[in-house]
């Protein structure tokens, strides 16, 4: 499953269709391996591919949200949907993390 | 219309997507709007990996969902018979999780209230818990025909 992007010192995490428990798994395991074996000081969860997500997908953001603030590093989270976005508003994790939800631009 | 159905599936993480789609699937029956289907969908999904993760820690056993459809309404169970909840009160408070070990953040209940008209828990230590949900869908058409 190639779920990850390196792309100098930013990580994209591009995430699977539905991030649920069953799924944040393997992406908690692939992520944090990277975290603790590259340097990354960005790390974006781009969910583009992914239609469905729930409070183990907040887990999962609020868990990586808490390591990038050790590593002095940022998060980013992009091109969600609007049932996504719902869940993300409910969850006060803008309030409780600094967690930057913008669209990455190319630049 | 009415309509009853009943999912008996093992409590292993590959059947939370499995139960949600299915219970979607089953109320489509009642035209309710895409974001109707989507809470129903988020709902079901807290509620089954709810039963999976605290319901049955340790061993796979079974989870029932049943769903029944009448006019308007839509009436799920999310069942399991696993440990049950001491303090049904506490456990439905946000951000009130017993597994923060597994990155769980105590947000699921909330999710179900704010996704459904009604939440009801049924647990008793030992013995289990049923989650009743209660929701009233597709009326949004007729409403904007009205106004
Ligand atoms: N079916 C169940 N059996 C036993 N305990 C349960 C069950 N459902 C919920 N609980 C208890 O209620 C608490 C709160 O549940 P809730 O879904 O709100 O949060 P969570 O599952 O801990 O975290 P999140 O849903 O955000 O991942 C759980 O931590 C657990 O202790
Ligand atoms: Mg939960």
């Amino acid at each position: 499953m190639g779920i990850l992007e390196k792309r100098g010192g930013r990580l994209i995490v591009h995430l699977p269709r539905e991030l649920d428990h069953h799924y944040t798994e393997e992406v908690r395991r692939r992520v944090d391996a990277a975290l603790r074996t590259e340097a990354i000081w960005e790390l974006e969860f781009d969910f583009s591919g992914t239609a469905f997500m729930d409070s183990a997908g907040i887990g999962l953001l609020l868990g990586r949200a808490r390591m990038m603030r050790a590593l002095e590093g940022r998060m980013f989270v992009s091109h969600m949907n609007e049932q996504i976005r719902r869940i993300l508003a409910l969850s006060g994790i803008e309030q409780h993390i600094r967690l930057e939800k913008e669209e990455y631009d190319e630049k | 219309m009415k309509n009853e159905m009943t999912l008996a599936f093992d409590s292993i993480s590959e059947n939370e997507a499995f139960a949600r789609v299915a219970v979607a699937a089953f109320v489509t029956q009642l035209n309710p709007t895409l974001e109707e289907v989507a809470d129903i969908r988020t709902a079901v999904s807290e509620a089954v990996t709810n039963a999976i993760i605290h319901g049955y820690p340790s061993e796979v056993h079974t989870i029932v969902v049943r769903a029944r459809l009448q006019e308007d309404l839509v009436e799920i169970q999310v069942n399991d018979e696993g440990v049950g909840i001491p303090d049904v009160k506490r456990a439905m408070e946000p951000l009130y999780t017993t597994r923060p070990d597994l990155e769980r953040s105590g947000l699921g209940f909330m999710f179900m209230e704010a996704f459904m008209d009604e939440i009801r828990v049924e647990s008793a230590p030992g013995l289990g818990t049923t989650i009743h949900m209660k929701k009233r869908v597709g009326r949004g058409e007729q409403h904007q025909e009205g106004s």
